[in-house]
């Protein structure tokens, strides 16, 4: 159906800027489709008028002042027709983005050069032939341009009647080849350079779901979940913005600086891509299968990226963080999180209160939950069902149990959520959809309950 | 003449006449053209500003799958289709297409195919959401239910451009007057001869991955599940064996087009006819043996991306030989600058632009950061506005008046290229920026650093959809009335549809011309 928004149109900075746009082509439709005679006299007035009548009729300098009024309004056009947009988006953009993102990252025009060896290397390889392209770009058009300014009919040139020249035509085929080679050569060699995984320091599994990222630090029981951390309010346009919109995530991944770090890249349902600019890491992440790829970065600092292949509803909404720390942070880090996932294990045997369960369990809902079945529990009508009032809710715990745990047997877009989330967790989220959003079951669940379903 | 065509609305319907299928195959791509237009728009006023405003991530996707889908098959294809239809016969001395009755048939299945197609939209679930290339298993287990209505009519759109190919291969190799041996014939006429090749051998592949897709969703088999014993890369692979001969098969018809016009205006032969067609061979070739430079990312052995990087980087040499042609027959011409002569030249220069881009995009490292992002947007659009679009209304341009018989407004003409030439160049050049600066495909909401060329990109999008009115205006006032068109139109144009009447009868060449 028509997903489209109840927003309120009249308010909306689209419409408020949309009156400046039109206001725009307006002056701009007036001035090139004005008659010429009017046109012209209209600004000049009426003596210039006349005497410009007069020269036409005259037909002495007619030609050339058909030439130069059409030439003028030309480039009126021209100017007016980039100009407007130019500077109505520009304001529109200023409104919009505000001071969140500082006047140097804006307007950015070209790659960045990144912090590891291959990006950089990668970098100097698109300028390469981005030069070369345009010194080739330079002669051609340099050469078709020439011709059109001299080649005219209207400057009386008389065509020429050549159409073949096997020694121009066979130059015109070697050179490029020859530049080809050219850019071969350094091509290959980093594609080998970016081609070579072994010897790694470390090894990191990700495994993309939609939409997050899952990083397990191979060796270690460190393990977790990326979330994208930007409040739907941001999104939906009741906040203002922050400076990391949309790349913002829970648990950025943690790497140690100058050691290489080799990424095992699969995914869980369909396929998403890994992508950190700064890294120049990009690789699928594909279902039953693993990709390698490797980094080394050399400074400190986090670095955004994004996915880059379309993965289903919340493609756009998937953010890649990685903080490059020192090794020592690194280990104090990594022992830290070990611990973390210890004291998780440990509260299984807990029992809490319900209060507490619903406390957690609206956080896990808003992390893990929310994407799908909406902030409201509404779902999306079609393709994702509501938990407000829904039969699995507010039916018999084992049901509700079971879909959370095993995921749907129907919708695969309802994952298995067992191996996702703590068993804390589960229960806290279980607890929280079977008495928000108006369902009042007003039981519990049991992180216990939740290991004795999972081994039953 | 024998006869005219029937009265009324079953003379359509009933057609075996090229000119009569020609032109409902142009007003058909114009329509779609439209409606594919419209759903950019919508793409372009959600991507005008950071946030949701206009619609939600499902129905973005929606809009951006059904955009490529609407105006790659059916707008781009049936354009082309519609011109061979009117010009081949024309051009070659014959009087109608080989097999006319196949004619009407593969034009009148596209619109059910569309209908069908556009349906979606209303059904449960959306419409296909999984963007034009279809990956699975994005488009296998988690697609929407309406993905086995857009399998269909796929297999339609399919089963029309292969009858139709069938039908453009007969009538060149058959009906060419006597004379017109194969190295006279136009360039256009050439370029869908091999076009023709082209879609007849991968549309059948098309159709094979599609029904792998089907057999995957709903007869239990795994071609594409690795749960299964599948793979999702097969798909990838299967597709691009059709999807990158198919980006040839909409942009060789327009080396034929520019080709025919560029020599008109500039009052000048064609430069190097003979590799011209030799280029166009080639090109064709080379299409075969590149598809996987549209995955350099999914993990294949290193050997495989040397291979495709290379293969690719190749194209650039006949397509660099067609450009210096066409800019060689500009030179020392006599050029005068009408509408479609505007169309041609702002082809080639951006054409050439997009071929940079694709040169840069060959380079299988720097497409690790390409890949997937804005830039590459940016090239494909570069390559197929100013290349498929633009050919098609310079083709327009230059044909109406001998399909028409009146001239159209030549004022109107040139407002219209400009706002549609200056409407392109803002709306895609700043997707360069973007891309390289980082911003994925696809995506409904974006980072605030892209505000600021994503508003530029927007504003230049809705001007780009008002040059178009103008078209339309201009096409419908030409055909209703106008300035008498004379027989040659334009000055000592080349070719055998000049020497017909204005508007060409309904019956050209039923006793074949001399050809010398």
């Amino acid at each position: 159906m028509w997903n489209i928004s109840g927003v309120n149109v009249g308010q909306t900075p689209v419409f408020r800027n949309s009156q400046r746009l039109l206001q725009g082509f307006a002056i701009l439709l007036v001035t090139a489709l004005r008659p010429k005679r009017t046109s012209i006299c209209c600004v000049a007035g009426p003596l210039q008028c006349d005497r410009r009548k007069a020269a036409r009729e005259n037909n002495k300098y007619g030609d050339l002042q058909a030439m130069l009024m059409g030439l003028k309004r030309l480039f009126a056009f021209l100017f007016l027709s980039i100009l407007t947009p130019m500077t109505f988006a520009q304001q529109a953009a200023s409104e919009a983005v505000g001071d969140a993102v500082g006047e140097a990252e804006r307007w950015g025009v070209n790659m960045t050069q990144g912090v590891t060896e291959v990006s950089r290397t990668t970098y100097d390889l698109h300028m390469l032939i981005f030069w070369i392209c345009v010194v080739i770009g330079i002669l051609v058009f340099g050469v078709m341009f020439y011709s059109m300014w001299r080649h005219r009919k209207s400057k009386g040139y008389q065509a020429s009647q050549f159409h073949e020249s096997t020694l121009v035509e066979l130059a015109w085929t070697i050179v490029p080849t020859l530049i080809l080679i050219g850019m071969a050569v350094p091509a290959t060699k980093t594609l080998y350079d970016i081609y070579d995984t072994k010897e790694a320091d470390l090894d990191i599994m990700i495994t993309g779901y939609q939409w997050k990222w899952k990083y397990d630090y191979l060796g270690s029981d460190v393990s977790f979940f990326s979330n994208l951390s930007t409040p739907q309010a941001q999104i939906h346009n009741e906040l203002p913005k922050s400076e990391n919109y949309l790349l913002e995530v829970d648990e950025p991944l943690v790497v140690p600086v100058n050691k290489k770090v080799r990424f095992l890249i699969t995914a869980n349902d369909v396929i998403h891509a890994w992508w950190v600019p700064d890294l120049a890491v990009k690789k699928d992440a594909i279902p039953g299968f693993v990709n390698e790829a490797w980094t080394r970065i050399e400074e400190p600092g986090i670095y955004r990226g994004q996915c880059a292949e379309l993965c289903g509803k919340d493609h756009g909404f998937m953010p890649v963080v990685v903080k490059a720390v020192p090794e020592d942070e690194y280990h104090s880090w990594l022992n830290e999180r070990a611990a973390a996932a210890a004291r998780i294990k440990e509260l299984t045997n807990k029992t809490f209160t319900f209060d507490e369960l619903y406390a957690r369990g609206e956080k896990v809902y808003n992390s893990t939950c929310v994407a799908c079945h909406q902030a409201n529990g509404q779902g999306v009508p079609g393709a994702f069902p509501a938990i407000a009032g829904s039969k699995v809710a507010t039916g018999p715990m084992d049901g509700h149990l079971s879909m959370v745990v095993n995921g749907s047997s129907k919708n695969p877009a309802m994952q298995a959520f067992g191996a996702q989330l703590s068993e804390v967790d589960i229960a806290a989220v279980i607890t929280y959809q079977r008495s928000a959003f108006g369902n009042n079951m007003g039981d519990t669940v049991q992180p216990i309950d939740i290991l004795n379903f999972k081994n039953k | 003449m024998a006869h005219g065509p029937k009265p009324g609305f079953t003379r359509w319907l009933y057609t075996t006449n090229h000119k009569d299928i020609g032109s409902m195959y142009l007003w058909f791509s114009f329509a779609m053209f439209l409606l594919g237009g419209c759903m950019a728009l919508v793409i372009r006023a959600e991507l005008f500003q950071p946030g949701l405003q206009i619609v939600q991530p499902e129905f973005f996707n929606q809009m951006t799958t059904m955009h490529g889908l609407i105006m790659v098959f059916g707008a781009v294809m049936p354009a082309f289709v519609g011109l061979a239809n009117w010009m081949i016969p024309m051009m070659i001395g014959a009087p109608d297409m080989a097999l006319p009755r196949m004619n009407n048939w593969s034009f009148w299945i596209l619109p059910f195919a569309f209908a069908m197609l556009a349906s979606t939209l209303f059904m449960e679930g959306g419409a296909p959401n999984f963007g034009w290339t279809f990956y699975a298993p994005l488009s296998t287990e988690y697609a929407p239910p309406s993905v086995t209505f857009f399998i269909f009519s796929i297999h339609i759109m399919g089963a029309s451009s292969i009858m139709g190919a069938i039908n453009i291969v007969a009538t060149i190799l058959n009906m060419r007057a006597p004379g017109m041996t194969l190295m006279k014939m136009p360039l256009f006429v050439w370029t869908w001869l091999i076009t023709a090749y082209l879609l007849i051998a991968v549309m059948p592949v098309l159709a094979g991955v599609v029904t792998m897709m089907l057999m995957d969703i709903h007869f239990g088999t795994s071609f594409f599940s690795a749960a299964g014993g599948g793979d999702p890369v097969l798909f990838q692979h299967v597709f691009w064996f059709f999807g990158h001969p198919e980006v040839y098969i909409m942009i060789l018809p327009a080396f034929g087009i520019v080709s025919a016009i560029i020599p008109t205006f500039a009052r000048k032969p064609l430069f190097g006819y003979s590799s011209m067609v030799y280029a166009t061979a080639s090109i064709a070739f080379l299409s075969f043996i590149v598809w996987a430079h549209h995955m350099f990312t999914v993990g294949m052995p290193i050997a495989g991306e040397l291979f495709f990087m290379y293969a690719t980087m190749l194209i650039a040499v006949p397509t660099g030989v067609k450009v210096f042609n066409w800019v060689t027959t500009m030179f020392r011409g006599s050029m005068t600058f009408e509408t479609p002569m505007l169309f041609a030249i702002a082809f080639v220069i951006l054409f050439t632009i997009g071929g940079f881009s694709g040169l840069m995009l060959a380079i299988a490292p720097a497409d690790f950061q390409y890949h997937d992002t804005y830039f590459v947007v940016a090239h494909f659009h570069y390559v197929l506005v100013p290349g498929a679009i633009f050919s098609i209304t310079a083709g327009v341009y230059y044909w109406l008046p001998k399909w028409t018989g009146h001239m159209y407004n030549e004022t109107m003409g040139k407002v219209h290229f400009w706002l549609a030439f200056i409407g392109l160049n803002v709306t895609f050049f700043p997707m360069h920026f973007v891309g390289l600066a980082g911003m994925p495909r696809r995506i409904p909401d974006y980072a605030l650093q892209f505000a600021d060329f994503n508003q530029i990109a927007s504003v230049g999008a809705f001007l780009f959809g008002a040059a178009q009115l103008v078209f339309l205006f201009n096409v419908v006032r030409t055909v209703r009335g106008g300035g008498k068109a004379t027989d040659e139109v334009w000055e000592n144009p080349q070719g055998l549809e000049w020497t017909v009447p204005s508007p060409a009868p309904y019956h050209t060449f039923s006793t074949p011309p001399a050809v010398r």
